[in-house]
């Protein structure tokens, strides 16, 4: 499995962490992540993150709801079975504006959630691996990733200097698996057994 | 000396009592983690009390049919539509909420959101059942869709407003869903982090669906909010457009009105408002969160209720002044008989309309009725009671005297079965708020959490200190800070 080293530090003011992403960036260090328990504006940036493309996928999962909307009912009721309603013409555009436009909507919300749950690997018994569980609450986390390159105590001494608390060099599995909260596993002895 | 201003004075604090980030988790958090109160057992089993009659009152229209209730030949429509358009209604304000708001950036939103949209999906799962049991043959409730059946295959009649109406509503119900609910994982990911208990580990480990607080994460979840945000706002003004299509394509006086879609639009916001307040002022106190939904939160609905509820009176008014101004004389009887007349059987409803929609909310010109919470809580549901009214006008009114003399029926009474469904609505509704109350935070914790450096009480206090600091000292001090 993908069991990894990260040296963690925890920021309680998010002043104090953006000046400290940045600077862990260009002393060179890969940043794993930055776990916050609300949506910082600008730290995707300061990370180098780049935009998402969800707009993108909402505007094709849009427009192909608006495209089976109008296909299937000008299909219905032009080709399949033309009926007479009041004598209005079989292919009547604007009373078919509601659906078509619901259809749109449902089409672009459901896919733009599912696209987004396929993403950030989010579905019930998805269970991952938490570095410090008060980073849903009230502390900022940042994980640098260990590489063989890196100086594990210079990291940590180098956290600390920008004004991290609470730093500490943690091993964790990086990926999602099938499992619930209220039990502990012990991944460490899995990934022995995988591997022998 | 200038002055150096972060955020208008004009806006007061959104957060109260001066709070950290762990101080807001605890505050929000401990409803759901304590012990539920006597006071929410008692409101859970009158609530379920009312479901269970509910559900008799359905049992006995499914097994005797819509006989059970007092419809007959000219009013087909009576107090099932009336219900179902008034629940409609009133999920309107948790979408205006969380979407419009969202739009606008409308810090305020953050308090009293989250509610919201449970009241929204609440309400539309009402709202659903009446149509739904208003079939008779509920069994065949599925020839509604469009699916391939084994009858040519002859398919629904895409043309017809009440089929809008089920794209619509279900929509609708879908879309609010989604966003409630995945604006509610990375609270219940708090839930889960904070969690003692082995249950508690399973159940919002499994809710909160493996969420991390990632920065990507939530650089995807902000997109998805907004997007999600725009896609809502059309949507709830289509979804009252639309049910307002069912009476405004008819030909029947009283209903065939352009103005139909922008009024109803207003005035199901204006009931939503209500319900908002109705359930917000109850829950604050009882689950002590008036430092996170403070009286500048019921005073800006408040707000919103006045501005509503004069829209809905000038659509009255117009629609009135249409009605004679058009000299249609079967138009002009629904509004002169039927309605304005105050002798006439309905008519008194006409007037209840009037009083409790148009002229009561005016109280809230006043700054201290807007603040004050017993007004507020009484005058929402004086708003509810006339929106139900304004239904039933629209509704009973047009149909119990329509064309041929010899068809009208003057009097229009529900059976227990048709009150006892709607009351049953009402156990539904709130014992899925009590449920909601207790299992989830009513407020959106990481969204409170965003706004508090810039709108909680603590920053507005730091920075009325800045405001009086001359410049050339702010510049000395935060000159450097650039480089970082």
């Amino acid at each position: 499995m993908a069991i990894k080293k990260y040296v963690v530090g925890s920021f309680d003011d998010e002043a104090v962490l953006f000046p400290a992403v940045k600077k862990v960036r260009k002393a060179g260090y890969k940043i794993h992540d930055v776990f916050t328990p609300f949506p910082i504006h600008g730290l995707d940036k300061a990370m180098g993150l780049r935009d998402t493309s969800l707009h993108t996928a909402g505007f094709l999962y849009a427009i192909t709801g608006t495209a089976t909307a109008l296909g299937f009912i000008s299909w219905a009721l032009t080709y399949d079975w033309p009926l007479n309603f009041g004598g209005k013409p079989f292919f009547s555009l604007p009373a078919w504006i509601p659906i078509t436009f619901e259809l749109t909507v449902l089409f672009s919300s459901v896919g733009m959630v599912l696209t987004f749950c396929y993403l950030c690997q989010l579905a019930p018994f998805v269970k991952k691996d938490h570095f410090n569980l008060r980073s849903t609450d009230d502390i900022f986390l940042m994980a640098l990733e260990c590489t063989d390159k890196t100086n594990d105590a210079e990291a940590v001494s180098f956290l600390q200097s920008l004004g991290a608390k609470d730093v500490k060099v943690d091993r964790k599995e990086a990926r999602w698996w099938l499992g619930r909260y209220d039990k502990e596993q012990i991944l460490e002895k899995k990934t022995e057994e995988v591997a022998a | 000396m200038g002055l150096i201003r972060y955020e208008s004075q004009i806006r007061p604090p959104l957060v109260d009592g001066g709070k950290d980030y762990h101080q807001i988790s605890e505050d929000i958090c401990r409803p759901v983690e304590a012990k539920p109160s006597r006071a929410w057992w008692i409101g859970f089993i009158v609530s379920v009390l009312f479901l269970c009659f509910g559900i008799l009152s359905v049992t006995m229209e499914v097994i005797y049919g819509t006989g059970q209730w007092n419809l007959n030949k000219t009013v087909g429509w009576g107090y099932d539509i009336t219900n179902f358009v008034w629940w409609i209604g009133i999920g309107h304000a948790g979408t205006l909420i969380s979407a419009i708001l969202l739009l606008f950036r409308q810090g305020w939103r953050t308090g009293v959101n989250r509610a919201a949209e449970a009241m929204t999906i609440f309400a539309v799962i009402c709202a659903g059942q009446f149509p739904i049991w208003h079939m008779g043959r509920v069994w065949d409730a599925f020839f509604v869709l469009p699916y391939p059946n084994t009858r040519g295959p002859l398919w629904v009649n895409f043309n017809s407003p009440l089929l809008w109406d089920v794209f619509a509503i279900s929509t609708y119900f879908t879309v609010s869903l989604l966003f409630w609910y995945s604006g509610l994982i990375p609270d219940v990911a708090t839930l889960r982090d904070r969690a003692k208990k082995k249950w508690r580990k399973m159940f919002y480990g499994v809710a909160a669906f493996g969420w991390t607080g990632s920065t990507k994460h939530w650089q995807r979840h902000e997109a998805l909010s907004l997007v999600l945000a725009g896609l809502a706002t059309p949507l709830v003004l289509s979804v009252h457009t639309i049910v307002s299509f069912d009476f405004a394509t008819s030909v029947v006086p009283g209903w065939h009105t352009t103005i139909f879609p922008p009024y109803f639009v207003a005035g199901a916001i204006f009931s939503g408002f209500a319900m908002v307040q109705t359930l917000l002022v109850v829950t604050r106190k009882v689950l002590g969160l008036e430092e996170y939904i403070t009286i500048e939160h019921i005073d800006v609905m408040n707000k919103i209720i006045i501005l509503t509820g004069s829209i809905v009176g000038i659509a009255y008014l117009t629609e009135l002044f249409i009605a004679w101004y058009g000299a249609n004389e079967y138009e002009w009887f629904a509004f002169r008989q039927n309605r304005l007349n105050v002798s006439s059987p309905l008519g008194w409803s006409y007037w209840i309309m009037m009083g409790c929609n148009v002229l009561s909310p005016q109280i809230f010109w006043i700054k201290k009725m807007r603040r004050n919470l017993l007004v507020t809580f009484f005058m929402s549901i004086l708003v509810n009671v006339g929106m139900w009214f304004e239904r039933f006008v629209i509704i009973v009114t047009s149909v119990y005297r329509d064309y041929l003399p010899s068809a009208w029926s003057t009097y229009y009474r529900p059976t227990i079965w048709e009150v006892g469904f709607y009351l049953g609505t009402f156990g539904l509704f709130f014992t899925c708020y009590f449920l909601f109350s207790k299992f989830f935070p009513v407020i959106a914790l990481a969204e409170i959490k965003h706004i508090l450096k810039r709108s909680g009480d603590v920053q507005k206090d730091r920075m009325d200190k800045l405001e009086v600091q001359p410049n050339e000292e702010f510049a000395e001090e935060h000159s450097h800070d650039h480089g970082a």
